[in-house]
C-alpha cells in the first residue's frame, strides 16, 4: 500500500478516537469546563499531564538535540523532568487545596490585589501563546510531510480537531483526549526505538541498549555502543559523544528548565482536576512515570540515530571511501535522504567533485591535515535539520510502513495534546480572571461557560493564525516562555505558599521586576521584541558569560529579592490572608473550599 | 468538615505538621540536587572512575539515573506526606 494512504488511515483512525471521546465527555458546568469536575483519577490525570507536557519539542526535537550535541544536552532530560520534583513538593498540593480554577486566581486572592492578578494573567498569556505557536507549526510540518497536504490545510484540519473537543468538552474533554493521545504517542515513540535497539545491540529495551555492547554483524561487535560512537565521532573531528564542556553553564541551563517547567500554568492547572490533595501528590508521581517512559528512551534514540546516520555516510568505515552521490540517488537504503531533501530540511553538496559525500567536522583545525591529505574541501552534508531525526528515524532504519505511519500519528498527537492544554490555560484566564473577576463579577454560571467557550474559540483562531504566519523568532520565543515562567509565576506562587510576610506590593513588584529583567536580557542579545537587527549587545558581552536561554534562575532570583525587600519596607498582609496561607498548607477542609463555588 | 477557628492546640499541631513537611522537602531537594547538578554535572569528575556501560556513572546520572531518582523522590514524598496527614489528623 502507498505510504501516504497508510499514513492517512492511521492518523484518521486516531482522529476518530478523539472525536468519540469529545462527544462522550461534554462539559455541562464551569467546574467541568475548567477542572473536569475535579473527578479525575490521579493515575489518569498523570497520563493526561504527560501528554499535556510532552509537546512537539519533546517528541520531535529532543532526541535530535541530544544526538547532535551529546552529553551537554542532557540538560533537557534532567531539566524537563526535574521540574516535577519542584511542582510536586512546592506547588501542586497547596494549589489543589486552595481549590480554585486558575493560576492568576491564586495570585490575585493570596496577594489580595487585582493588579497582581492582572500581571499574572499577562505573564500567563505571553508564556502560553508563545508556546502554542510551536505546537501549531509542529503539527503543520507533520501534516505536510506525512499526508502530503499543503501546510495551510494541514493546520486548518489540526485546528478543527482541537476545536471540536476543546470547545465542547473544556478540561473534561481535553483530559480524556490527552489520555488517548498519550497512548498513541508513547507507542509511536517506543516501537521504532525497540526495533533500532534490537538491530544495533540485540537488547529490546532501548534505555538498556544505550549502555550495551554492539550486536554481532554490526561492525563494532564486542565494543560498547557508546565507545563505538565516541570513536566514530572523534575520527571525524567531532567532540566525543559522552564528554562535555563548561559544567556550570550546563547546570544553570538545567536549573532554568526545571524552574520554568514548574511555573508553566498549563501543567499546574492539571493538578486542579483530582479529587483530593493526597491525589495531587500521587498524580505528580504518575505524571513523571509516564513522562519518564519517553524520556529514558529519548537519549537512546538520539545516540543510535547518530550512529546509524554517521555509518550510512561512511559505509566502509572512516578510513574507507565515503558514500557516493550515485548510491544516495539509487540505493533504496538512502531513499529517506531524497524524501527529506525535497522538504528542504536536508541537503548535501559534492564540493570537491569526487562523486562522494564526506561528512566531517570542518570547523575543527585538527581535521585540516586529514582533509588536505584526502582532498576534502569542507563538510559536504551541508544541511541536517535536527527536527527530522525522530521523524526520519524509522525510514533510516528501514522499518515497515506502518511504523512510519505511527510516527506521523504520534507527532500530531504530541502537538495537539499540548496545544489543547495551552488553549485551556489561555481561555480560562480570559473568561475567569478577566471577564468574571475584573470586568463583570455578576456574570451567571451559564454566561461564564459561554464566555469560556467563546474565549477558547478565539484562542484557537489566534493560534491557527500564528501557526500559519509564524513570527521569524519562533525558536527564540520558547526560551522566553521558560524564562518568564521561571522569573514570574514560579516565584510568586512559591512565596504565596511558603511565606506569610510577602504582601500585595511585594508580589506585584517582584513579578514586574522578574518580567522586565528577563525580557530586557533576552531583547538585548536577541533583538528588541526579537526583531532582527535590533540587538544592542553581542555574545561576547554576556553578563558573566550567561546566554539568554540560561537566564531564568537569575530572573527568579531578582523576583524573590525585590518581593522580599518591598514587602519588608511595607505593611504586613492582613490577618485573613495569613489565615488563608495557613489553610492552604494543610489538606483538611479541601472539600469545604470546593463547595464554595 | 472542620470549620472551627484555629484553636491553640490545632494551631500548634498545624505548625508541627508544617515543619515536618519542610524537613521532608529539604531532604528531598538535597537528593534532587545531588543526583542531577551533583553526580550528573558538577561532581561528575568524582564518579568518573566508575565505569558504566561503556562510559562513566556521571553520564548515566545525566541521561537516566537522575530521572529515576526524581521518581523515587516524588513517590516517597507522596507516601510520607499522606502518612503525616493521618498522624496529625489533617487528612481530607
Amino acid at each position: 500500500m502507498d505510504q501516504t494512504v497508510l499514513n492517512i488511515i492511521v492518523v484518521g483512525l486516531s482522529f476518530a478516537l478523539y472525536f468519540a471521546i469529545a462527544i462522550w465527555a461534554r462539559a455541562g458546568s464551569t467546574s467541568e469546563f475548567y477542572a473536569a469536575g475535579r473527578g479525575v483519577n490521579p493515575v489518569v490525570n498523570g497520563m493526561a499531564t504527560a501528554a499535556d507536557w510532552m509537546s512537539a519539542a519533546s517528541f520531535i526535537s529532543m532526541a535530535g538535540l541530544i544526538a547532535f550535541v551529546g552529553y551537554n544536552n542532557s540538560s533537557f532530560l534532567m531539566g524537563w523532568t526535574g521540574g516535577y520534583v519542584l511542582m510536586a513538593m512546592l506547588l501542586a498540593p497547596y494549589l489543589r487545596k486552595f481549590g480554585k480554577f486558575t493560576v492568576p486566581e491564586f495570585i490575585g486572592d493570596r496577594f489580595y490585589s487585582t493588579k497582581a492578578r492582572v500581571v499574572g494573567v499577562i505573564c500567563l498569556i505571553v508564556i502560553s501563546v508563545t508556546y502554542v505557536i510551536g505546537q501549531m507549526t509542529g503539527a503543520g510540518v507533520a501534516f505536510s510531510r506525512f499526508l502530503e497536504l499543503d501546510q495551510f490545510w494541514g493546520l486548518i484540519i489540526a485546528s478543527a480537531v482541537v476545536f471540536v473537543y476543546a470547545v465542547l468538552g473544556g478540561m473534561k474533554g481535553i483530559t480524556y483526549t490527552q489520555v488517548a493521545q498519550y497512548v498513541v504517542l508513547i507507542i509511536a515513540y517506543t516501537i521504532p526505538a525497540v526495533f533500532i535497539s534490537l538491530q544495533l545491540t540485540g537488547n529490546a529495551i532501548p534505555s538498556l541498549g544505550l549502555f550495551s555492547t554492539m550486536a554481532e554483524g554490526t561492525g563494532g561487535q564486542g565494543d560498547y555502543l557508546l565507545v563505538t560512537l565516541d570513536q566514530l565521532l572523534v575520527d571525524l573531528g567531532f567532540s566525543a559523544y559522552t564528554t562535555g564542556s563548561t559544567p556550570w553553564l550546563m547546570a544553570l541551563f538545567t536549573l532554568s528548565l526545571m524552574i520554568g517547567t514548574a511555573g508553566l500554568p498549563h501543567v499546574i492547572i492539571r493538578f486542579f482536576t483530582v479529587p483530593k490533595v493526597a491525589d495531587a501528590r500521587w498524580s505528580a508521581g504518575w505524571a513523571l512515570v509516564f513522562i519518564a517512559l519517553l524520556y529514558v528512551t529519548a537519549p537512546a534514540v538520539g545516540a543510535m540515530a547518530r550512529l546509524n546516520i554517521t555509518e550510512q555516510f561512511w559505509p566502509n568505515g572512516t578510513d574507507g571511501a565515503a558514500v557516493s552521490v550515485e548510491t544516495i540517488e539509487t540505493d533504496p537504503d538512502y531513499n529517506w535522504m531524497l524524501t527529506w531533501q525535497a522538504t528542504g530540511l536536508l541537503g548535501w553538496e559534492d564540493k570537491n567533485g569526487d562523486g562522494l559525500i564526506q561528512y566531517y567536522n570542518d570547523a575543527n583545525p585538527d581535521m585540516a591535515a586529514v582533509a588536505a591529505e584526502n582532498g576534502w574541501e569542507g563538510n559536504e552534508l551541508t544541511n541536517f535539520n535536527r527536527d527530522i531525526l525522530v521523524l526520519a528515524n524509522p525510514e533510516i532504519a528501514n522499518l515497515p510502513g506502518w511504523v512510519i505511519a505511527l510516527i506521523a500519528a504520534g507527532g500530531i498527537a504530541a502537538a495537539l495534546s499540548t496545544a489543547a492544554g495551552l488553549l485551556l490555560a489561555i481561555s480560562s484566564a480570559i473568561s475567569h480572571d478577566l471577564i468574571k473577576s475584573v470586568i463583570n463579577p455578576a456574570i451567571s454560571e451559564k454566561s461564564e461557560l459561554l464566555a469560556a467557550r467563546i474565549s477558547m474559540a478565539g484562542a484557537i483562531v489566534l493560534a491557527t493564525y500564528l501557526g500559519l504566519n509564524p513570527p521569524g523568532f519562533a525558536a527564540q520565543v520558547v526560551a522566553l516562555a521558560f524564562g518568564l515562567a521561571a522569573a514570574t509565576l514560579f516565584p510568586a506562587l512559591m512565596m504565596g505558599i511558603f511565606s506569610k510576610r510577602i504582601n500585595a506590593a511585594g508580589a506585584t513588584w517582584g513579578m514586574m521586576a522578574g518580567l522586565l529583567v528577563t525580557c530586557g536580557y533576552l531583547f538585548a542579545y536577541l533583538g528588541v521584541f526579537f526583531i532582527p537587527g535590533t540587538a544592542f549587545l553581542t555574545a561576547d558581552q554576556y553578563l558573566f558569560g550567561i546566554p539568554p536561554t540560561h537566564f531564568g534562575p537569575i530572573g527568579a532570583l531578582v523576583n524573590f529579592a525585590v518581593a522580599y525587600a518591598v514587602s519588608m519596607a511595607t505593611e504586613e498582609p492582613p490577618q485573613e490572608i495569613k489565615d488563608l496561607v495557613e489553610s492552604v498548607r494543610v489538606p483538611r477542609g479541601a472539600g469545604a473550599a470546593q463547595a464554595g463555588h | 468538615m472542620t470549620d472551627q477557628t484555629h484553636g491553640t492546640s490545632t494551631g500548634a499541631r498545624d505548625k508541627e505538621y508544617w515543619s515536618a513537611n519542610l524537613r521532608l522537602i529539604y531532604w528531598s531537594l538535597a537528593i534532587w540536587a545531588l543526583s542531577s547538578f551533583g553526580f550528573g554535572i558538577l561532581l561528575r569528575p568524582l564518579v568518573s572512575g566508575i565505569q558504566f556501560g561503556g562510559t562513566d556513572l556521571g553520564f548515566w546520572f545525566a541521561q537516566q539515573g537522575s530521572i529515576l531518582v526524581f521518581l523515587v523522590l516524588i513517590f516517597n514524598y507522596a507516601w510520607q506526606m499522606n502518612r503525616l496527614d493521618r498522624k496529625f489528623g489533617v487528612e481530607e
